[in-house]
């Protein structure tokens, strides 16, 4: 699934830095992220997440810095690299006006995915909208609509997953859903890089916790090693005021 | 995936969407149509005045109703971040200029043909004859407007006065298009053959071209923020 060299990361960030005219949003950042794993980045608003995310996704281009995926500069290889990448945003990239089946044959199209109608009835079928495929997007609830947001991201076996606040706007039936089929991703050792405001269910699905704080890697350490209980006062502390440090007690 | 293909799909979404809703060539069709409407209760049909101001009149309805196709195109795609959406897909940048042009072009001639006859029986002209002639203007300059426009609004559309950047921008820069368009049409309805009003048509044709490759190479710049 991962074209990545065995020596080469699925993500390697150097000193990325994205300015938009004085204001710093990101500030010489720099992270590494293996092939298979799913780290989970936390962060107060403004913290920089959502734009860490863009730049990855070559939607913003960095001030400085470079990135690479699985060993390709993403300013050198943009195409090939959208290939292997399901993003799953604020929005959920669909057209309204499109039934869901239109909207799926659409992206199909264009991630040339073979078979495109087996593969959009199998995708439909994962996140239960199989029955509604031939309505029209704008009849969807909010929850189906991030349903269908998944199945889009999903369509062309993605190997990098970027989630940024997949919760939002599911209930708690489709939330249970979301979380078992990430588990299935991670199973599959595709890599995701998930930002979430969810401390509790961050840490349960990721390999290795993130939290960013103005622009900065503030603090990272392997979920395994992290004391669940005291988890959450450790991270409001951290955002309480605490000066950006690496590793820390938790 | 040749780029053919890619565009076509982009053409095909973009033609299913406005079929289905029609909300964008309704109010194109019905602004161009009052335009020419207006201006009939002006001038007397057949008057010298009418020949001179025609293809103005014309190029007037078809250039602002144009407008407000171009806006409303990319305000669909940020609306649901669709043009994230299509950035993340494996797709040349360029190719999606090309594509969402093309779409804006087909939206622009679908409400010139209705117009253009409406105009016609108005101002009793008898377009039949230059009937050739118009097909190539109405082309070229509607492929220089598309083009140029799809740029701009792509840049118009991410700023807080939207609406009023597209036209500030847009003109200016049409302005070559427009006379061109103006003069050949005045040329073909008068009866002018192709040598007479050739000299607009490679204005047009220099324009499109200009512009289609510069708007094709600058598109990923405008995109990204």
């Amino acid at each position: 699934m991962n074209d990545s060299p065995a020596s080469s990361p699925a993500i390697e960030v150097k000193n990325l830095v994205k300015a938009f005219g004085t204001f710093y949003a990101l500030r010489n950042l720099s992270l590494q992220i293996a092939a298979g794993e799913c780290v989970a980045i936390f962060g107060p608003n403004g913290a920089g997440k959502t734009t860490f995310l863009r730049l990855l996704s070559a939607i913003s281009r960095p001030t400085s810095g470079e990135i690479f995926i699985n060993g390709q500069s993403l300013s050198e290889a943009a195409l090939s690299i959208y290939r292997q990448l399901g993003v799953i945003g604020h929005q959920s990239f669909l057209y309204e006006d499109l039934t869901a089946e239109e909207n799926l044959l659409f992206y199909a199209r264009l991630y040339d995915v073979p078979r495109p109608s087996n593969r959009i009835d199998e995708v439909l079928s994962e996140v239960g909208l199989r029955e509604r495929a031939k309505d029209r997007v704008r009849t969807f609830s909010r929850g189906m609509q991030q349903r269908l947001t998944i199945a889009r991201a999903m369509l062309h076996h993605p190997s990098l997953l970027f989630l940024d606040e997949p919760y939002t706007g599911l209930d708690q039936h489709a939330a249970s859903r979301l979380t078992s089929w990430l588990s299935q991703l991670r199973s599959e050792r595709r890599t995701i890089l998930l930002v979430t405001h969810d401390l509790e269910q961050g840490l349960m699905l990721a390999d290795r916790v993130v939290i960013f704080l103005r622009g900065q890697l503030a603090w990272e350490k392997p979920a395994g090693e992290i004391d669940r209980h005291a988890w959450r006062r450790l991270y409001f502390d951290l955002i309480a005021g605490a000066e950006p440090r690496h590793g820390g007690e938790a | 995936m040749s780029a053919l293909r890619q565009l076509a799909v982009l053409v095909w979404k973009d033609l299913l969407a406005e079929f289905r809703t029609k909300e964008m060539l309704s109010s194109m069709l019905m602004f161009a149509l009052i335009v020419v409407v207006v201006f009939n209760f002006t001038f007397d049909p057949g008057s010298r005045a009418t020949q001179e101001a025609g293809p103005g009149i014309l190029w007037v309805a078809f250039t602002f109703a144009g407008m407000l196709g171009l806006h409303r195109s990319l305000v669909h795609e940020v609306e649901r971040g669709c043009l994230h959406g299509l950035m993340l897909a494996p797709v040349d940048r360029g190719i999606i200029f090309l594509g969402k042009a093309t779409g804006n072009a087909i939206f622009i001639f679908l409400i010139e043909l209705p117009t253009f006859l409406l105009f016609s029986i108005f101002f009793n002209i008898d377009f039949w004859k230059g009937l050739d002639k118009l097909a190539a203007i109405f082309f070229l300059g509607t492929i220089g407007f598309a083009a140029v426009g799809t740029l701009l609004s792509a840049i118009s559309v991410n700023t807080r006065t939207r609406e009023i950047m597209l036209p500030i921008l847009l003109f200016p820069i049409e302005v070559p298009v427009i006379l061109s368009a103006v003069n050949a049409t005045a040329g073909a309805l008068a009866g002018q053959n192709w040598s007479e009003i050739g000299g607009w048509l490679k204005i047009l044709a220099g324009f499109d071209l200009i512009f289609l490759l510069v708007c094709f190479v600058t598109f990923e710049y405008v995109l990204e923020e």
